[in-house]
């Protein structure tokens, strides 16, 4: 059992990998790479499920853990292992890797072993980011994540595939320069980069605290921009209409907001704190801009991409409220964000395929020729605005909450203001989509309802939905652990009185 | 113990001549008309052993021959190795890639192994003189091959271009010689380095030293000395540019390693800040030209300008951990260079039907492995990790923020960031559909022989094999650094240099 768990997560990295080797080998011939593709992914979501079920919430800490030394000199270690924080991640990873899979089985036509051997190197690169624990290593997967995505937008983009192939690698790899820089100096002065070692030096007051503030902000910079937090936002909307489906759905949050937590808060709380204030008024123009945005558009990608900078900006006012229910939410939003955005997803795809336009307007009255994709695409909408009882509610009822008793009331109405302009937009969508009366194209093309394929994928993930919204338990007590844990706990005296949750920022030891 | 016979010494130099040497003999001997090729198997032959030669190397002892005028040590085994495989990628690609009826194939090979003499006695030499004629000879074969392609305009405007500003700099270069000897009245690398603090006329030694840099910087075309680069990618064929980007520059870098490190570490004070001022420069001059590029070839050849700047970064770093990273960078870019050359050769052929970044569009679509095996190398080249690229500009500016220079770490990687979009141009370009246009349908298959598909694994392996697992490479590296006498930069001398630039001449005190 011990080398299982040892090398568990080694081998949910390897096995993507060998399985894009092996797609890359097999010739491309009736549907080969689909099926090796949908199996290795399979397998790799297997793999990730042993983890909540050996993960001792009761312990905490990191678990999993591997290290051995990769390169000399510089010391770098491949480190692995998972908290409370990144467990879930790892596994919503890997549900959305056969998620991915299948939405692409029909949608690539050619050029299908390019494009699963990348999405699989690219599932590789995602569980590296959230399991390593060496910064070079961290920094090594959140750089190979950048490739596939830029080739494959390229490659599929609908209409101007490269130019927005470019604009997304530009955007996201330029602020990794000062990562690195960053990372380096971090280096340099004590000839480490594992994550630990570093977060307890820093805490001791082992750097200038002058110096600790850029490196902050390199480390924050990098991560605002890939979640995106307004301003900064401007390669989401024209990836998400060119990027092929699978794609889509696998690259926006997750990454950057995991890094927010682990790397910013976690190395540099005292500086992230000074930040905060900062965030959580770019998190809250986030949400109202986004909102805002998302109800003008006319082009269903571009409502959804904007619709998705309302909703990360919510995880992120999460986030940097510095509360522990508020990073708790933030986090559940997350997993739930990346649930129900994959459905969403899933299901404009399916109208793509069908129907071949991103143009609102060309649609009317689908529910009467396609109406199991109405129903799961109003359950799906329902779940990402917040209903009771769906996944969504329970992460935006923790933030709103806590950023209303433990920020500022201010800002939480404001917020709330855009969950409200988020429902609006979204139930606007559906009405215009799938009610009224049939559009020209729709009652011109013979109705193609869901297939057997697509039924099986959609409806776990809608059962799921309701799960998450009805016993979030099953995930709190893991991710409460996480939060509460180290990184966090060695820096933070939660003080929790009747009405306000503040949070003083102690550094570890106590020296100031 | 038995004294190591000077013959030792520059075994690989020695194979690589007699290579020449055969080559022309042989292609002399063969009747008019009878198919060439086989000549570049001779000297591939030759590199190979060479090759081999440098790494028997390994079991001498580190010492110098022929009156301390060459070396052999661990340093200038590691780039005998790499310039010996440089030279090896560079002769099998022309073997599948030059053309049949070609007239001076004999010519071709025969200059490129004299070319590699020259190169590896340039890194291995610890005597200025010998520097001196060892940069001519290599430079001279390079000139030749520069024009090769004689019936194009381009090519002899290029070997024209790349010989007179070659020349000048090599005049720098003995013009600086000459200085060196007058203020410390010798030759020799090691005796200079002890002499150079106890020069009476210290602003000698500073214009010797400065005129020295120019003529090295030139060679590694650093900016502001880079202006030939361009044309002269443009005009030379393709293989030799591979082999041109690459091997010379490796070369040159080792001697400007040595100049610095090993000839003025007293002067680490003054020529520290001038190499940073170069390097920001590089970068930025390299990349800003590159992004207006549609000429593939010339968009490379700024490229290289500022791979120049990133490599100068590690010399911001102090003694060996300088020099070691230094060394690897110049690994990984010829592993990466010359395997992008080599691409584009294969791509493009020996006559260049299609010199522009559009004409590779739907490269991955027409010909899969060169689409996947451009698109590699650019990914290296842009500095992703788990490529030798990346480690590369990693040891590079981790060197520069080891000694201090954080603002150049920061220039250096904003520029790799700018660096990215045009190396992902070219390689979107490869990614998307083809239009479908007349003149992409009417481009055959690239043919891709055994020996190109040799030259491009062999450079795929090494970039990768630099990318995942350095830690071999980077020891040689390092022990090579060690090798180089480096006492370091020494305070207690600045005081005394400073003084005697400002006094002027002093009179010797009477013996």
């Amino acid at each position: 059992m011990n080398a299982i768990n040892q090398s568990i997560l080694t081998l949910i990295l390897l096995v993507p990998l060998a399985g894009a080797i092996l797609v890359a080998l097999v010739p491309d011939r009736a549907k080969l790479p689909n099926w090796i593709a949908l199996l290795t992914s399979l397998l790799t979501f297997g793999l990730t499920l042993h983890l909540p079920f050996h993960y001792d919430v009761q312990q905490g800490g990191f678990q999993f853990v591997f290290g051995k030394s990769w390169i000399d000199s510089p010391a770098i270690n491949y480190h692995v292992g998972i908290d409370g924080l990144s467990l879930w991640l790892v596994v919503l990873a890997g549900l959305l890797a056969p998620v991915g899979v299948l939405a692409s089985w029909n949608a690539i036509k050619e050029r299908r072993k390019v494009f699963f051997a990348l999405f699989l190197v690219q599932q590789t690169a995602m569980f590296g980011v959230f399991v390593s624990l060496d910064l070079m290593l961290y920094y090594g997967f959140w750089e190979l994540s950048l490739v596939p995505m830029a080739i494959l937008i390229a490659m599929y983009g609908r209409k101007d595939g490269p130019k927005a192939a470019q604009k997304f690698f530009l955007f996201t790899f330029i602020p990794s320069a000062p990562l690195l820089v960053a990372i380096l100096w971090l280096y340099a002065r004590n000839h480490t980069f594992d994550f630990e070692t570093l977060r307890v030096l820093i805490a001791n007051g082992q750097f200038p605290a002058n110096a600790l503030c850029w490196a902050a902000f390199a480390f924050l910079f990098a991560f605002a921009v890939k979640v995106p937090v307004f301003p900064l936002h401007g390669w989401l909307s024209d990836t998400y209409s060119e990027a092929p489906v699978a794609m889509s759905m696998i690259v926006a949050g997750k990454l950057g907001l995991y890094s927010m937590l682990r790397f910013h808060i976690g190395l540099f709380p005292v500086q992230a704190h000074a930040a905060a204030p900062y965030l959580i008024a770019l998190a809250v123009i986030g949400v109202l801009y986004g909102a805002c945005l998302a109800l003008v558009q006319r082009d269903f990608w571009k409502l959804i991409a904007f619709a998705a900078v309302s909703h990360l900006s919510l995880i992120v006012l999460g986030i940097y409220g510095f509360t522990f229910i508020g990073s708790t939410g933030a986090i559940y939003q997350i997993l739930s964000h990346g649930v129900v955005d994959a459905a969403l997803f899933f299901l404009l795809g399916v109208l793509y395929d069908r129907y071949a336009t991103s143009q609102i307007a060309a649609y009317g009255g689908v529910a009467s020729k396609l109406p199991s994709t109405a129903t799961l695409f109003v359950l799906t909408t329902l779940a990402m605005i917040g209903l009771p009882i769906l996944s969504g509610f329970v992460g935006e009822f923790l933030i709103l909450s806590s950023t209303f008793g433990g920020v500022s009331r201010g800002w939480a109405v404001a917020a709330t203001l855009g969950v409200i302009l988020g429902a609006t937009y979204m139930l606007w969508l559906v009405q215009r989509i799938f009610y009224g009366p049939q559009s020209e194209l729709i009652a011109s093309r013979p109705a193609d309802d869901l297939h057997f394929r697509e039924l099986a994928l959609l409806w776990p993930l809608a059962v799921l939905t309701l799960v998450m919204g009805v016993a979030p338990s099953i995930w709190l007590s893991a991710i409460q652990q996480g939060v509460h844990r180290p990184p966090l706990v060695t820096h933070y005296r939660l003080e929790s009185g009747p009405r306000r949750m503040t949070i003083t920022v102690v550094p570890a030891g106590g020296q100031r | 113990m038995n004294p190591v016979p000077d013959i030792y010494r520059i075994l690989p130099e020695v194979i690589l001549t007699l290579t020449g040497v055969a080559v022309m003999l042989i292609d002399a001997s063969l009747p008019p008309g009878y198919p060439r090729r086989s000549l570049g198997w001779v000297a591939a032959i030759g590199t190979t052993l060479a090759l081999w030669a440098s790494l028997w190397q390994l079991s001498l002892p580190q010492g110098t021959g022929f009156y301390g005028t060459v070396e052999t040590s661990a340093f200038t085994i590691f780039f005998h190795v790499l310039i010996c495989g440089i030279v090896l990628v560079a002769l099998l690609l022309s073997l599948d890639t030059l053309p049949e009826d070609s007239h001076h194939q004999g010519e071709y090979y025969a200059l490129i192994a004299f070319g590699a003499v020259g190169m590896c006695l340039l890194t291995s030499a610890v005597e200025l003189l010998v520097v001196f004629i060892a940069l001519e000879i290599s430079s001279i074969a390079t000139y030749v091959l520069a024009g090769y392609r004689k019936q194009t305009a381009r090519g002899p405007e290029a070997a024209i271009k790349y010989f007179l500003l070659g020349s000048f700099a090599t005049a720098f270069l003995l013009y600086g010689i000459a200085l060196i000897f007058g203020a410390t009245g010798t030759t020799q690398i090691y005796k200079i380095a002890e002499l150079v603090p106890l020069a009476l006329n210290q602003t000698m030694v500073l214009a010797g030293m400065g005129l020295m840099l120019v003529g090295i910087l030139f060679k590694v075309s650093a900016a502001p000395f880079h202006v030939w680069t361009p044309d002269v990618y443009e005009g030379a064929p393709s293989p030799v540019v591979a082999l041109l980007s690459t091997a010379p520059k490796a070369a040159a870098f080792a001697v400007l390693l040595r100049v610095t490190y090993e000839l003025f570490p007293t002067l680490h004070f003054i020529w520290s800040p001038l190499l940073w001022i170069i390097a920001a420069l590089s970068m930025t001059v390299g990349n800003l030209a590159a992004l207006r590029q549609q000429n593939v070839k010339r968009m490379l050849a700024y490229s290289s300008i500022a791979h120049a700047g990133y490599l100068l970064a590690a010399f911001a770093g102090a003694g060996t951990s300088g020099i070691a990273a230094a060394s690897f960078y110049i690994a990984a870019y010829a592993a990466m260079n010359v395997g992008i050359f080599a691409v584009i050769t294969v791509i493009s052929g020996y006559d260049e039907s299609m010199p522009m970044v559009e004409d590779y569009r739907g490269l991955l679509y027409r010909s899969p492995i060169l689409g996947a095996v451009l698109i590699f190398f650019l990914v290296s080249l842009v500095g992703i990790p788990f490529t030798g690229g990346f480690f590369g500009k990693f040891y590079s500016f981790s060197a520069a923020v080891d000694g201090g220079a954080v603002a150049l770490a920061i220039i250096g990687l904003l520029n790799s960031g700018l660096a990215a979009a045009y190396y992902l141009r070219l390689a979107l370009m490869a990614a998307q559909r083809p239009d479908g246009s007349k003149s992409q349908t009417e481009i055959p298959e690239p043919r891709v022989g055994a020996a190109v598909f040799a030259a491009l694994a062999m450079a795929v392996a090494v970039t990768l094999i630099l990318g995942i697992a350095p830690n071999e490479v980077l020891r040689a590296a390092e022990a090579g650094a060690h090798t180089l006498q480096t006492p370091g930069p020494r305070p207690e001398v600045h005081g005394i240099v400073i003084e005697r630039l400002q006094t002027g001449v002093e009179r010797p005190p009477n013996p």
